[in-house]
């Protein structure tokens, strides 16, 4: 008799979503699914829109990395315009980016992942929080909430609003940085570089106790794509697309936003709204790949800046080739984090920031455009199609949780075998489960932001439909 | 008292004001900083007493008048802020929010918006009705306006701006009651009509329905203040 096992909602993630886990007659994993449970309809709703309403708009889709679709938004826009920012914008943008990354993954490694780490995943569920955390160790948890700010405040300073600014707009952002802005930017930089060292500094010293998690958590040879610089040091704003192979050879090199969609399929499935993205030459889904923090510095030979690049090389000596299991994305986000903070220093001492020409303008050129850039949680892309007045009629978003959602379901396959025996399970392991999702820390749909004390359910239930188990935390 | 005496007095929320003959309650309430809401109301442009937000109570009638238009007499006694007409003003803006798609959190005009900042005003914090979610185009044809009608509530300030300054009358309204709609021209899309580019229905447009291509971002403010003192400067000629 074959039983269900479903985990919904699955907690501590930016979105709703939950796990099925199908057990055969024997009591042993069959099959294992991933659902994200809500559909959202921005493309639909783009249509008849102004163009130039788009970065704002698509903005919404999310409070956690509106700065992503805003910049990608505007770059599919510009497109349309067939212009070239000014050098000014095209700076203070790549470091609006950046800030988002840094609060982004202080986020995710802080507050939604640090308890499974600093707390174990077997602790108390009641206290597997970031409060928990901060009780814990008060230093880590301060560390946390501190490197997040740095980021949400910069966002605020650059685009006056922490979340969804409406700064960044088709043709550049539409106010220049002020000197007193940047050096509050700067006066913040030695605080959120200390509380970083505290955070990779403690993951260090627990990573080598996660060696069972590390061997089940998504761990498969795969794919990988990210966007890298000409120089193959890592990019988040520009940069060309490269997709490499398991081994680590290039698969396909200089993809950029216009030759995206003709590289790039998307596939669907019955039991979930999110689309499986796969390379189209490989079909689906043995085209499928990976993104996000571990897929680009499995790809980069360099982050650029100096501090990261010493922890990059460390971070590399973990395998000889791509690195393959889904629990290093933790390490990677923090290698990822110290490189933001390096680089937007550089950034503020470009002479040309305070530049007053941030702005360049103009009207329908062409009747297509598309944006990519590397969101925290990887390849972002956005492609529109216009009328000759500018009005959308048709509108394409492939998103970071798209590109990984093949991933995930594998992972989560994978880690149910291993953690689910003869049909019995415990909280610990449902965890464990949902901790493989939250490696890769997915946007699932970003309207809500479930957290801690949501209650879960894992239930086991027959094939007549009985539930005869239930386990609820 | 004779009805001929150019100096009225007069009892607005139990203050005494004095006023000239042919004033409005509304001209008199500003002039002695009582405050009475209004939206189709402009400083410059005709009134057409459309909004109905600037109702206001007559001692001895039951019927509510409109401040913009309804002009001042002798011993008048009004009522600006009942509970009565509070009551009045949230309906009337609770329908203005039903009536089409306003969708403040992606509007051009967040933040700079009359609708908003009244609704604000008025501690509206509810819509008790059912949005009707209508179908409504967007004319973006223009080379740098563009017309949202999802966001219109019809206060025809543009077309009295383009009427009664800019003399071109391009705008008006085509319809009626609840399909009424403005247009350009013979409605014809805004970029194929006489328009002048002018912009003054732009800067005089209490919402986002009417924006400058080139201002979308963060702020878009309009400054419809120019229009008394362009009356003004065109008296003096």
């Amino acid at each position: 008799m074959s039983q269900t096992i479903t985990i919904d909602p699955v907690t501590r993630l930016e979105g709703h979503g939950k796990i099925t886990i199908q057990l055969n007659g024997r009591g042993q994993v069959e099959d294992a699914h991933f659902h994200v449970t809500q559909v959202r309809g921005f493309e639909k709703f783009a249509e008849g829109r102004p163009f130039y309403e788009m970065p704002s708009l698509m903005a919404r889709i999310c409070g956690i990395c509106p700065v992503s679709h805003l910049i990608a938004s505007a770059k599919a826009c510009e497109a349309i315009m067939a212009v070239r920012i000014p050098h000014t914008a095209a700076q203070l943008r790549r470091m609006l980016n950046l800030a988002q990354m840094v609060q982004s993954h202080a986020l995710s490694f802080f507050h939604l992942s640090s308890p499974d780490l600093l707390l174990g995943m077997e602790s108390d569920s009641a206290k597997r929080h970031i409060f928990g955390v901060a009780a814990a160790h008060p230093e880590l948890g301060r560390a946390g909430i501190g490197l997040r700010r740095f980021g949400q405040h910069m966002i605020e300073l650059l685009g006056n609003k922490r979340i969804h600014p409406g700064w960044v707009v088709p043709g550049g952002v539409t106010e220049p940085l002020s000197p007193a802005h940047r050096d509050e930017i700067l006066a913040g930089l030695p605080e959120a570089y200390a509380n970083l060292k505290l955070a990779i500094t403690a993951y260090k010293s627990i990573a080598a106790s996660f060696k069972g998690e590390i061997e089940v958590f998504a761990n498969f040879p795969s794919n990988y794509l990210g966007l890298i610089n000409e120089d193959e040091s890592i990019e988040f704003t520009d940069g060309l697309l490269r997709l490499i192979d398991p081994k680590g050879n290039i698969i396909e090199d200089g993809i950029a936003a216009p030759r995206f969609s003709e590289v790039i399929g998307e596939a669907v499935e019955d039991y979930t709204y999110t689309k499986f993205v796969y390379y189209k030459p490989l079909g689906y889904a043995e085209g499928s790949y990976r993104v996000g923090p571990l897929p680009r510095l499995n790809i980069v030979k360099s982050m650029g800046t100096p501090l990261a690049d010493i922890e990059l090389a460390e971070f590399k000596q973990i395998s000889a080739g791509p690195i393959e299991s889904s629990f290093h994305y933790h390490h990677a986000r923090l290698v990822e984090a110290l490189y933001g903070l390096e680089k937007i220093e550089q950034i503020l001492t470009d002479p040309l920031i305070l530049d007053k020409h941030v702005r360049a303008t103009a009207g329908v050129n062409r009747l297509e455009g598309a944006g990519q850039i590397e969101a925290p949680r990887g390849t972002l892309f956005h492609n529109y199609k216009v009328d000759e007045d500018g009005k959308i009629t048709w509108a394409n978003l492939v998103v970071a949780t798209g590109h990984n959602n093949n991933a995930m379901n594998k992972g989560v396959l994978q880690s149910a075998k291993a953690y689910v025996k003869d049909g019995k399970f415990t909280p610990g392991a449902l965890n464990r489960i949902e901790a493989v999702i939250r490696t890769f820390d997915p946007c699932l749909s970003c309207s809500t932001h479930a957290f801690g004390q949501m209650p879960l359910a894992m239930t086991i239930v027959n094939a007549d439909g009985e539930v005869v188990d239930t386990l609820i935390r | 008292m004779s009805d001929n005496v150019e100096v009225k007095t007069l009892i607005i929320d139990e203050q005494e004001v004095s006023a000239r003959r042919g004033q409005t309650i509304l001209q008199v309430a500003r002039e002695n900083d009582i405050n009475i809401p209004t939206l189709c109301h402009l400083e410059g442009l005709s009134n057409i007493g459309a909004c109905r937000l600037c109702l206001v109570e007559i001692k001895g009638s039951n019927k509510l008048l409109p401040a913009c238009v309804a002009t001042v007499y002798e011993g008048m006694e009004v009522t600006t802020n009942s509970e009565r007409l509070q009551q009045h003003r949230k309906t009337i803006l609770e329908l203005l929010f039903a009536e089409r798609n306003h969708i403040c959190a992606v509007c051009v005009s967040n933040g700079h918006c009359e609708l908003q900042t009244m609704a604000q005003d008025q501690g509206l914090t509810h819509v008790r009705l059912p949005y009707r979610n209508p179908q409504l185009n967007v004319d973006a044809s223009h080379e740098r306006f563009t017309v949202d009608h999802n966001r219109c509530i019809l206060c025809t300030r543009c077309v009295r701006a383009c009427a009664e300054i800019e003399g071109a009358h391009i705008w008006d309204v085509m319809g009626r009651g609840i399909n009424s709609m403005i247009i350009t021209d013979l409605h014809q899309d805004w970029g194929s009509s006489a328009c002048t580019r002018c912009g003054k229905c732009v800067q005089v447009c209490p919402t986002g329905a009417l924006f400058d291509k080139s201002k979308i971002g963060s702020d878009h403010p309009k400054y419809p203040d120019f229009l008394p003192y362009l009356n003004l400067m065109r008296e003096a000629q």
